[in-house]
């Protein structure tokens, strides 16, 4: 069996990705080319006795060395020579594609045209003539509709024809510069040719792109500094001599002889039907991008967008939660009581759990993120709302990673990190990121909700908008702060291409959202599970002391005692094996009546232990005090005795519960940040929240609750109305820490996915500056709130 | 009457071409191989809602440019359409 490898090239919106998907089906890897974060996509197809290897190349305009992009395809082409490059070029917007195609061609790639879209190209009244270009170009030329699977094969019979016959070389296209250039560029061609630096690389392509100033042959070029320097003294003189003559740089003009070449060629092989008016796209455009108008949809769409992710997602999401619940209790049944108990549990299925908790939530984003790319909307956002961005040192595309992260409170900065990746200058990028995790995501929501009932509750929705408004403020301020110090630098060209409207597939819907979600799986994971893993160790050691458990124990059995000395007559309560007993029917009993189970209680009813466990239970929840009243003195005694024991068992559960805590890394380093933390006003309680909320930012709020639970003898109080009654705490302090937790820190699945997509350094960063920033903002609304 | 002015200039639905394209490195690369080269027709089609960017039809495709990159591009117009879409 022949093997053949092609490359597929081409410009963005060409529908490369369609032609890709089209002939490999779901027999797709994804791998990154080495050293970049640039992804590669390759797949193998078997057609007529070959084995054909597909590797789709980066979406490119052109081959120069200023993109990451360019510099992949490129790379590959010149060096891993792949049989055949398949330029999918769009019939409809012909000229700029062959653009490429042109510099394919000069690198003595052998291109085949894959000329697609021509059903666009007919309903815009173009009338292309393959045939014809196929001659002019002296290259094969497919017509295809990958859309509409039309072409594909055709295109396979080309590859295997010219693949397995042989029957045609390609020789590197030859373009006119003028006088002037084609004369430096033969000189300098000669020099390369007569030193032996460069023999994998046409002569006459490294001259050019020696012209166009590409960095990356200069850099190669430089290796032979004699060669190098006489080809600057040949460039020098060209320079000044078309700058002198036709006020340009040879790099202009060698573009403007592409084009020109180019229009040679299309203006024999498209005919135009009618004159050109708008085409549908364009009317969208008219309203779409309306000046008032076009704002008001757009933020419709978007609230559309994420209402629906949230919706969506939510029942799944609870599916998943009941799985992992289900998982920890299977396991507590299988290990014994202990570290590894805990490890699994806590450690393990909760770290697996957050990460796959978010699958659904990505999935729908990413399913959106997809439509609104591939239908061309996206584009239309970014220019809309490029303006604003720009004064804060952002890119119009950083508007969907801000919305996502929780521009509009309740979105998840994990998906908001990944859809960064539609913005290409990198320092743009870069700030996006860094300050998604301002943005108030739904995690972070029902703290906010505890402080506010606690302190705002006359002004909730007020509060809550004005939390919403100063996370878009503060992120703003962010950026243009990183913008104008570490990550200073101009920004980059908003040149983009508005492409046509066009209904997405539901094939590619499926294979972005896959592709994506499957990447956060595979890498975000790992990082994950490592971190939570940390994370439990931090909370879980060293634990308690053998003292700290004999005194717990010594109080256990102090509280048992006094119950067992309550019941004088022994009638009730015999021993502590009563007691356990008691205890197990008791939560039956609770949760039966919860429940309203009659039949069940009436079966309770044969125990002996029935009307003390009634009894006790009409007194604890304070219901028909007749029935408690009716009872005989002497069980009365004993009910209240039971209630009183249950009042302390509780109260000594949650004070071991926080001397656990207090006792591990978690708790030692909470106590030790008081002295960083004590002019914002949060004692270790507050701390050990805060640290617990790295891991999730839904952990602030439990441990919060379970951090005050202790010491407050009023029963029954809610944490809100525990922090309203705490002295210590203020309006002015909730809503300082209600700003430290909206900036703090990203949560880990946030870090991990910092990492991911930029690096270590940037995700330390990321937290370091976070905690600076929510610092310093934080201390100043303390302040202020003290001052007025 | 034939006059040249910036793109920036253009007004909406105004048609032009391309005399000269002065921008150097990266954003003049990024421009040209758009192919907004001398020659080159154009239509404006739209401004954002903030009158920056600039949407540009350009060979059979629509093409965004912020004001600041539009500076760097001449082109010829007709003088009595420019007053038209002024008046």
């Amino acid at each position: 069996m022949k093997k053949l490898k092609i490359a597929l090239a081409g410009n963005p919106n060409s529908g490369k990705s369609t032609v890709f998907n089209a002939l490999t089906g779901a027999r797709q890897h994804v791998a990154n080319y080495p050293g970049v974060t640039v992804e590669k996509k390759y797949g193998e197809v078997e057609y007529k006795e070959c084995n054909i290897l597909v590797v789709d190349l980066p979406g490119i305009y052109s081959l120069t060395a200023y993109s990451i992009e360019e510099i992949v395809a490129r790379d590959f082409i010149l060096n891993e020579k792949p049989d055949f490059v398949i330029d999918i070029v769009d019939a409809s917007n012909l000229e700029r594609n062959l653009y490429l195609t042109v510099q394919l061609l000069e690198m003595g790639a052998p291109v085949i045209i894959a000329l697609n879209m021509m059903d666009l190209a007919s309903s815009r009244g173009m009338i292309i003539d393959h045939e014809k270009l196929s001659e002019l170009m002296g290259i094969p030329v497919v017509p295809m509709i990958a859309r509409a699977n039309k072409g594909i094969d055709k295109l396979l019979d080309t590859i295997v024809e010219f693949g397995c016959e042989g029957k045609k070389e390609w020789k590197p296209l030859v373009i006119s510069y003028g006088m002037d250039i084609d004369d430096a560029i033969r000189e300098i061609e000669e020099l390369i040719k007569d030193s032996n630096i460069v023999k994998r690389y046409p002569t006459r392509w490294l001259a050019i792109k020696y012209i166009e100033q590409d960095t990356q042959i200069l850099e190669l070029l430089k290796k032979d500094s004699q060669l190098f320097e006489k080809m600057q003294d040949i460039y020098e003189r060209l320079q000044n001599h078309v700058l002198n003559t036709l006020d340009e740089d040879p790099e202009a003009i060698i573009a403007d002889h592409r084009y020109g070449y180019i229009a040679g060629i299309t203006r024999k092989v498209v005919k135009r039907k009618v004159e050109e008016r708008l085409n549908l796209s364009d009317k969208i455009d008219k309203v779409l991008t309306n000046r008032i108008l076009g704002p008001a949809l757009m933020l419709f769409i978007i609230y559309f967008a994420y209402k629906f992710t949230f919706r969506v997602s939510e029942t799944p999401t609870q599916w998943l939660e009941n799985i992992f619940s289900y998982m920890k209790q299977v396991a507590c049944l299988f290990l014994p009581d202990g570290i590894l108990r805990s490890l699994v549990v806590s450690g393990i299925i909760d770290g697996v759990g957050s990460v796959v908790g978010f699958v659904p939530l990505i999935m729908v984003m990413f399913f959106f993120i997809a439509i609104l790319e591939d239908s061309g909307y996206m584009a239309r956002i970014a220019y809309m709302m490029d303006r604003v961005l720009r004064w804060f040192g952002l890119h119009g595309n950083s508007i969907l990673a801000l919305i996502v992260s929780g521009g509009i409170s309740g979105g998840c900065a994990v998906p908001g990190v990944f859809a960064t990746r539609t913005l290409r200058g990198e320092k743009e990028r870069i700030a996006t990121i860094l300050i998604t995790p301002f943005m108030n995501c739904g995690a972070k929501l029902p703290v906010y909700a505890m402080l506010i009932g606690a302190f705002f509750y006359k002004d909730k929705a007020r509060i809550l908008l004005l939390l919403t408004m100063m996370s878009w403020g503060f992120s703003l301020i962010a950026a243009k702060l990183l913008r104008v110090t570490v990550l200073k630098g101009p920004s980059s060209p908003f040149v983009m291409e508005l492409p046509p409207y066009r209904l997405p597939t539901v094939k590619g819907l499926a294979i972005h959202t896959w592709e994506r979600t499957w990447q956060y799986l595979k890498k975000a994971g790992t990082i994950i599970l490592g971190f939570s893993v940390l994370m439990w160790a931090l909370m879980t050691f060293p634990g308690l002391s053998k003292k700290d458990l004999q005194s717990f124990e010594t109080k256990r059995s102090s509280i048992f005692n006094e119950l067992l000395k309550a019941d004088s007559s022994k009638r009730w309560i015999k021993s502590a094996k009563d007691i356990e007993e008691l205890n197990t029917l008791y939560a039956r009993y609770s949760q039966l009546m919860e429940k309203g189970d009659k039949i069940a209680i009436e079966e309770m009813k044969k125990s002996r232990f029935f009307p003390l466990i009634e009894g006790a239970y009409y007194l604890e929840n304070g219901l028909d005090k007749s029935k408690f009243k009716s009872l005989p003195d002497e069980l009365k005694k004993v009910v209240q005795a039971y209630v009183e024991f249950r009042k302390k068992m509780q109260l000594l559960k949650k004070e071991k519960e926080l001397v656990k805590i207090n006792k591990t890394f978690a708790g030692y380093f909470a106590k030790k940040m008081e002295y960083i933390t004590e002019p914002l006003g949060f004692d270790y309680r507050v701390n050990i929240a805060l640290i617990g909320g790295f891991a999730a930012k839904e952990v602030i709020l439990s441990t919060l609750a379970t951090a005050y639970s202790i010491g407050s003898e009023k029963k029954g109080l809610s944490l809100s109305e525990r922090l309203r009654n705490d002295p210590s705490w203020d309006k002015g302090k909730a809503f300082a820490l209600m700003v430290f937790i909206m900036l703090y820190v990203p949560c880990m699945a946030t870090v991990a996915s910092i990492v991911k997509e930029t690096s270590w350094r940037w995700a330390i960063f990321s937290i370091c500056f976070n905690l600076l920033f929510a610092y310093t903002i934080s201390f100043a609304i303390l302040n202020l709130s003290r001052l007025l | 009457m034939k006059r040249i002015i910036n793109m920036r200039q253009m007004s909406v639905n105004q048609k032009g071409v391309i005399k000269k394209v002065s921008a150097k490195g990266e954003m003049g690369r990024r421009i040209r191989e758009m192919g907004l080269v001398p020659e080159t027709p154009i239509q404006i089609q739209g401004r954002a809602p903030l009158k920056d960017p600039v949407a540009v039809k350009v060979r059979d495709f629509v093409l965004t440019l912020r004001n600041n990159e539009a500076n760097y591009i001449m082109v010829e117009v007709d003088i009595e359409e420019d007053q038209n879409e002024k008046a």
